[in-house]
């Protein structure tokens, strides 16, 4: 988390004093010779302030922080309240509550800046060596200044963002990892800036460069060199150069380098940004609770006042002789009084609105994630690492998924991948095992020209060593001479960002051409006569998702210079000659159901036509403005008329169980969404395999194939299929209802939606305004109605803005993002709930998820059983508390019409304060970590579960209207109860008779009873825990009662409670009244449970009984809430039309 | 799409300096403990209520409740009461004058009588409460007015009474002991009762006025500074009684020294604020004579009271309560008449339940059977 101050200054800084797009630097600050006047420029320092306090501005930032959640506040203006306004409860009675919980709340954050602030010492404090005037000054690292040249030392990470000076390597390069900061082990190659001196005390340069961006993957700048007076040599500097704060240097002994970024301008520290806060559609129910309660509170205290005022106007009842009032009290202003009167009344009813309520749902998510973490069904032997958890807010969430989108590669595939076979000019190869055969090389179609083919083969096999850029893995006993080291075939290890490239190498090694490796720009490889053949890497068209290819420029032993070519199917065929791309194209058709396919292609360039590209490329290179643009018209000028050689084909594995998870899912009621970037083919033929779509799924394809078909505008035949789909799955489908209430039956006809990036982008972005929210329209209400989208080429921004559509969509559904690559990260951090996968394209998914597993197939027991039973339990947990509140104060509001209004409290102070902490909440804490209705292995059992809790079932309206007035039930028995038992005070047999605190004791030992009672009725899963807490905690009700009547307390004024609790006890009517109010509040709650569906782990045999036979007590009880809930819908939304009606009638 | 396009896309962009969420999930790469626990399989009961579960219950519930309720509804009827209004409202009442005429300037008890006849004779102890009616003692502003510690025989609590006393703290600067509202309004008259013979003579009945507070109250939570010995000693001087009061705190019942000061049982009954404005304390108890008489026998009676207590002024009323005491307490129909309804209700659905379950359950008994 940035220090907003220095971050905000930091960009004041930089507005008011450098309005120019780039910076200046002075290479070791030294002034050059084109520049008289050297006014050294000013930047930030390099220090990193990631905390947020400091010891002087934790206490009164963090309580301003705290009290700005609403209620937080709400509870400090009740104490407050408490404090200035005399009112019937001691300020202690919430004061300390709030007290506890903004204690332990600041605690917690001051240890975890505490932390930060550790780590960001350790940063800043850590001694860096500093270049300056030749010698070797150790530093702290906060004080490198920009300019200064450092000095980093093998696996040290770089204190700040440094050009690339000079590398004790030969080959001018240093290995960098990241492993420190993403788990990435792979090395990354920089580059030293070209020609710059070996000295660089005489060095004398200014960079020029852009001005800090958070963009990691950009950085566009010049570097001027001086020498002697001869005109300035320019450089130019791209990402290869930069060196990032955070990475750690590799297998290099030591780099010196100069700091061009300092402190919170380093890309490191621009990148950070605070993850949005995600909020649960759980917590957005509480707030609506909240405010329904909020009503009946402040209408409670405005009752009460009114009535206090009318009561008060009959004489005599205001201040009779026996009663009066204070001298104070008779200055004070009518109107004045009214409104602290109103106060004290908020005061006395505010425990309605529960402050343990935040402080149990918090506890409740953060220790129920601990459930995920320990989960060792999701730990993988493979990574030997278990799931992860970044946000515990979002648990209940996970039992509310609507919608998943899934990413292809690596999450629904393994992203593990295999060189299957391979095609060369139109002939199959496909790879056998290579020890049988002499070459390891099989011919299936047979060549006809022996040795012309062999030529080729050749030519494609070379094709696939140079073309990339995977690495070596050099041993970790690494030697710096730079000497080739023989290590055996098999130990090779091949590093690369992407699984397929290494898949190539490793099908090209085993035909026999073996990729040793890099070193200073020359690419040597082992051929099959086992000579070595070097060829020098001249260029590397590096891949982008746009052109969809790579491309290497080399220039073989012989002089020859070629360019080597590979990238998928249809960016390659419009670049080559068309005679050569019919042979090709069927193999690449066949073979792009299930495998994924790359076209490789060559061409021989002549001297003119290299000294033109290279002229280009490096023109284009040392561009600072539009470098990309640029570089991509390069590119495709080069990568022009070349000649195919052939084809791979590279198999990508389903992930284990995949399609048992997706069917798990489709069947839980949660429609998945395949959004890749791969192509359709290929990503149809992983849906088909995952079951994602059947064989009887009707697929309704919208891609530019199609759109293409009828040979008119793509506009028009746009809009043409969005319609016509939209009658086939929208208006004949079968009303929605049908389909979500009961089983799915397959006999409806399923649809399959395919789209891809061209046309969505279409579909969204469309030419005329009005037709754009049309499509869209159309479009999302197609995909509604479909089991299974498959959305194909999507880049990453659109698969957060189909994310983002889906979300924003009617209904607002609950969407799931899950992915494992660089590439999901938007979508990741656009849905409710991302998941990622610790897979093989790095960590950035994991950290930007809210929640991490390590294999697709945990998805489904972390939804179906995991969300499920969160979900379960926070509703039940939310739900019970505002009614364990209700039937709590409700006797302390029926109290104000005997008591004239006067704010007595019916309860004891100590039993306000303690009745939320101590008595009551301990049980629902642990019912709610620990409540399995269903156990986990019939909710595997039965997706179907899944759908019974959807659409926030346990928190709508209908069941908050019941839990409501079963707090009104209870609250009104518990009070009339005893107000009839104490038409006769005289309760116990020796005559004596009970005052009011007697009164408030025995309601209050009712309510403690019968709320846990009900809690323990509700429960299904008993484990000691539960026993220990529930009966714990009315023991400790009747200890604490005969404890805190016991002692006169020398720090109290009133002894109240003074043996009230005991003599209560001694009373048989008292006992009597007890047990039965207790019986009758519970009697409906047994009699509800009686005819609910028996489940549990007997439920299994006896459910598909019970699903054919609903009996009418089962029909009733169950359907209880959802009729209170139609009731309440019918009034509060249809009452327009039963008026309608009504009037209709009558005027008949 | 081609999976080699995101070998630039390695670096991950955190600084290490943030720590970042200090949530769960710490423990990482080590493999989760396989403890029953952990893995939420703790051995749990799952308790199923079916009907047939609960249906027994239903029936035990009513058995029960029903000859308690049927018990304690013929307890309370058993209970003589009598009950008498002697507030003085109407023109008729022998107390009309006093009430009209009685406020706390009056120095001069007014006396009055009331007859009554009791229909039936009252066995056993009996008790004699009075009650008030409109009488707010759960007001907030009355409640809080007293100073425990004070009553406690606290000697600073003396002298200095707590700021919940006001406006009956002190007393031109001297504290008022027993200060507060509560103590201030003690219930002052005086109810004696006279049996009339058949011939017409006048009998005292013996009125014992202990036992009628908690013996806690009476033993720990009051008590007189500087013990009970001279207690004018102990209070004369530095204190002043309560403004209403006609004597002060040491001369409540000076003939008995463990029945003066604090620890008046009269004094320490009323200290204890009823729960609802009409309420009933005990005043008095007529022990029982012997097994063979009953304590009051049915006749005439009178009621001798010394009315100092004014009540009209807020519309109140007074009331002499004469009941005998069962194992419940007095007389109350309410408890008796809840069992047998609940009772009743347990049956009832037991019975409905019943039918129900027979009716529409039949194919699906074996899911009913508990586990």
């Amino acid at each position: 988390i940035l220090h907003p101050p220095c971050f905000s200054w930091c960009i004041r800084f930089c507005l008011s004093f450098k309005r120019v797009d780039s910076r200046t630097i002075y290479v070791g600050h030294r002034s050059c010779p084109a520049n008289e006047a050297f006014i050294p420029p000013k930047f930030c320092d390099n220090r990193i302030v990631s905390s947020k306090y400091t010891v002087w501005n934790f206490l009164p930032k963090n309580l301003f922080e705290q009290f700005r959640r609403i209620a937080n506040f709400y509870f400090l203006i009740i104490f407050l309240v408490q404090v200035i306004v005399d009112t019937p409860t001691s300020p202690v009675t919430s004061g300390l509550p709030l007290f506890f919980v903004i204690t332990v709340t600041a605690i917690k954050q001051g240890y975890e800046d505490w932390l930060r602030h550790k780590a960001d010492n350790e940063v800043n404090k850590y001694p860096v060596t500093v270049l300056e005037d030749g010698r070797r000054i150790r530093k702290e690292s906060e004080k490198i200044k920009v300019g200064d040249v450092v000095e980093v030392e093998e696996n040290e990470t770089f204190p700040c963002d440094l050009i690339l000076l000079q590398s004790s390597r030969d080959d001018d390069t240093c290995f960098v990892t990241t492993a420190s900061l993403d788990g990435e082990s792979n090395h990354k190659t920089h580059y030293t800036v070209p020609d710059t001196e070996k000295d660089l005390e005489s060095l004398n340069a200014t960079i020029e460069c852009e001005q800090p961006q958070p963009d990691l993957y950009k950085f566009v700048g010049r570097m001027h060199i001086y020498k002697n007076n001869r005109e300035p040599a320019v450089r130019s500097l791209g990402p290869e150069n930069l060196l990032l704060k955070g990475a750690t240097l590799k297998n290099t002994q030591k780099i010196c380098g100069v700091a061009v970024y300092t402190g919170m301008e380093t890309k490191m520290a621009l990148n950070y940004q605070g993850k949005s806060q995600k909020r649960s559609a759980v917590e957005k129910s509480i707030n609506a609770f909240l405010l329904v309660y909020l009503c009946i509170l402040v209408s409670k205290a405005l009752v009460c006042t009114t009535l206090k005022y009318v009561w008060q106007s009959k004489p005599g009842q205001d201040e009779p002789w026996y009663n009066e009032k204070t001298q104070r009290e008779k200055d004070t202003n009518l109107y004045l009084k009214m409104f602290t009167d109103f106060l004290s009344f908020m005061v006395l009813f505010n425990f309605i609105i529960p402050v343990s309520m935040y402080v149990t749902v918090e506890m409740q998510k953060f220790l129920g994630s601990f459930f995920i973490t320990w989960d060792k069904d999701f730990f993988d032997p493979e990574i030997k690492e278990g799931a992860l958890v970044n946000t515990s807010d979002l648990n209940e969430e996970l039992g509310q998924v609507e919608y998943i989108f899934t990413d292809k590669t690596g999450t629904l595939t393994q992203n593990n991948m295999e060189f299957i076979e391979c095609c060369i000019d139109g002939f199959q190869y496909k790879y056998r095992d290579a020890s049988s055969e002499l070459d390891g090389f099989c011919v299936t179609d047979g060549p006809v020209n022996k040795l012309q083919q062999k030529e080729r083969e050749e030519l494609f096999l070379r094709a696939l060593c140079l073309c990339h850029t995977v690495q070596v893995k050099e041993p970790t006993e690494q030697r710096v001479d730079g000497e080739v080291l023989q290590t055996s075939e098999a130990l090779r290890g091949f590093i690369a960002s992407s699984p397929d490239e290494v898949a190539l190498v490793k099908g090209a090694m085993r035909y026999g051409f073996t990729f040793l490796g890099l070193e200073s720009k020359t690419m040597k490889i082992l051929n099959r006569n086992n000579d070595v053949e070097m060829y020098e890497l001249l260029h590397v068209l590096n891949f982008d998702p746009v052109r969809r290819r790579m491309s290497v420029i080399v220039r073989a032993i012989s002089g020859d210079t070629l360019l080597f070519c590979k990238g998928a199917d249809s960016s390659i065929f419009p670049r080559v000659r068309q005679e050569e791309v019919e042979r090709i194209r069927m193999h690449v058709e066949r073979n792009a159901t299930g495998y994924r396919t790359l076209c490789v292609a060559y061409k021989y360039l002549s001297a003119e036509e290299y000294a033109q590209a290279d002229a280009g490329l490096r023109e284009a290179r040392l561009a600072l403005q539009d470098r990309e643009q640029k570089l991509m018209a390069v590119y495709n000028q080069v990568e022009t008329g070349m000649s195919l050689i052939g084809a791979t084909a590279v198999e990508d594995r389903l992930q284990e169980e995949a399609a048992e998870t997706m069917e798990a899912l489709q069947g839980a009621g949660m429609k998945v969404w395949v959004l890749t970037g791969d192509k359709m083919e290929t990503a149809k033929s992983t849906c088909y395999a995952c079951r994602l779509f059947q064989r009887n799924t009707e697929l309704l394809e919208l891609t530019v194939r199609t759109l293409e078909d009828g040979g008119r505008k793509r506009e028009e035949r746009l809009h043409e299929l969005l319609l016509e789909y939209h009658k086939k799955a929208v208006q004949d489908a079968p009303p929605v209802k049908a389909a979500v209430t009961r089983s799915w039956s397959l006999t409806n006809q399923d649809y399959g939606f395919i789209i891809d990036g061209a046309t969505l982008s279409m579909v969204l972005n469309s030419s005329n305004e009005s037709n754009s929210s049309r499509y869209k329209n159309l479009f999302l209400q197609i995909c509604q109605n479909c089991t299974a989208v498959l959305c194909c080429r999507m880049a990453p921004l659109q698969k957060a803005q189909i994310v983002k559509m889906v979300k924003n969509s009617k209904g607002c559904p609950i969407t799931l993002s899950i992915g494992d690559g660089a590439n999901d990260v938007s979508m990741i951090l656009e849905a409710h709930v991302g998941i990622g996968i610790k897979g093989k394209e790095g960590r950035q998914a994991v950290r930007n998820s809210d929640y991490a597993i390590p294999k697709l197939k945990h998805l489904k027991k972390l939804l179906l059983a995991h969300g499920h039973l969160y979900y379960v339990r926070i509703a039940h947990l939310v739900q019970y508390f505002f009614y364990k509140n209700l039937c709590f104060i409700l006797p302390q509001f029926l109290y104000q019409f005997f008591c004239g209004y006067s704010q007595q409290p019916l309860y004891d102070a100590a039993y306000l304060t303690m009745y939320n902490i101590c008595f009551t909440s301990m049980p629902i804490l642990a019912y709610s970590l620990l409540e399995q209705h269903i156990c986990m292995e019939v909710l595997l059992d039965n997706a179907t579960l899944y759908r019974e809790i959807a659409k926030n079932a346990m928190l709508r309206w209908g069941p908050f209207l019941y839990w409501t007035l079963l707090g009104v039930f209870h609250g009104l028995l518990f009070f009339f109860g005893v107000r009839y038992l104490f038409s006769n005070p005289a309760l116990q047999d020796n005559g004596q008779v009970f005052g009011n605190w007697s009164y408030g004791t025995i309601v209050f030992t009712v309510l403690v009873f019968t709320v846990t009672l009900k809690l323990a009725l509700d429960t299904r899963h008993w484990t000691w825990i539960n026993h220990f807490v529930i009966w714990g905690s009315l023991a400790f009700y009747v200890f604490f009662s005969f404890f805190w009547g016991g002692i006169i307390w020398p720090f109290l004024r009133q002894q109240r409670l003074y043996f009230v609790f005991a003599n209560m006890l001694s009373s048989v009517s008292a006992w009597l009244v007890i047990i039965l109010l207790i019986l009758l509040s519970l009697l409906p709650e047994i009699l509800l449970v009686v005819f609910r569906k028996p489940r549990g782990p007997h439920a299994r045999q006896v459910e598909p009984k019970h699903t054919d036979t609903l009996t009418f007590p089962l029909c009733f009880t169950t359907f209880l809430p959802l009729f209170l809930d139609a009731v309440l819908h019918i009034f509060v939304v249809k009452r327009g039309w039963l008026l309608l009606f009504s009037i209709m009638y009558f005027s008949e | 799409m081609m999976a080699s396009s995101y070998n630039a896309k390695e670096e991950d962009g955190h600084p290490s300096g943030a720590s970042g969420h200090g949530g769960p999930g710490v423990v990482k790469s080590k493999k989760p403990d396989n403890t029953a626990f952990k893995q939420q399989r703790l051995p749990a009961w799952q308790p199923i209520l079916t009907a047939g579960t609960v249906l027994p219950a239903f029936f035990v519930i009513g058995l029960i409740f029903i000859p308690i309720g049927i018990g304690l509804f013929v307890t309370s009827n058993n209970i003589k009461e009598f009950e008498i209004d002697y507030t003085g409202v109407d023109m008729d009442s022998p107390c009309y004058t006093c009430a009209k005429n009685s406020s706390w300037n009056n120095t001069t008890p007014c006396t009055c009588s009331v007859d009554f006849t009791l229909e039936q004779p009252f066995e056993s102890n009996v008790f004699m409460y009075y009650g008030l009616s409109n009488f707010y003692q759960n007001h907030r502003r009355y409640v809080k007015s007293r100073d425990d510690s004070q009553l406690n025989g606290g000697r600073s609590a003396l002298m200095e009474p707590s700021k919940e006393c006001e406006p009956y703290r002190k007393t031109d600067g001297v504290p008022i002991a027993p200060c507060g509202a509560i103590a201030n309004s003690l219930f002052n008259d005086t109810l004696e009762l006279f049996h009339i013979d058949s011939n017409g003579s006048r009998n005292a009945v013996p009125l014992v006025k202990k036992g009628i507070a908690w013996w806690t109250d009476k033993h720990v939570k009051f008590r007189n500074p500087g013990g009970n010995n001279n207690l004018t000693l102990a209070f004369q001087g530095d204190f002043s009684k309560p403004v209403n009061w006609r004597k002060p705190v040491y001369e409540l019942d000076p003939s008995d020294p463990e029945n003066n000061g604090f620890i008046n049982e009269d004094f320490i009954v009323w200290m204890r604020t009823a729960a609802l404005p009409t309420f009933r304390k005990l005043y008095r108890i007529i022990q029982k004579k012997s097994s063979t008489t009953p304590t009051l026998p049915s006749g005439k009676y009178t009621l001798d009271i010394t009315y100092n207590y004014p009540v009209l002024s807020f519309d109140g009323r007074k009331r002499m309560i004469l009941s005998t005491i069962s194992w419940m307490g007095g007389k109350n129909p309410f408890l008796g008449i809840a069992y047998i309804t609940v009772g009743s209700i347990c049956f009832f659905l037991g019975v409905v339940l019943l039918i129900i379950h027979y009716k529409y359950d039949t194919r699906n008994n074996s899911a009913d059977i508990p586990n």
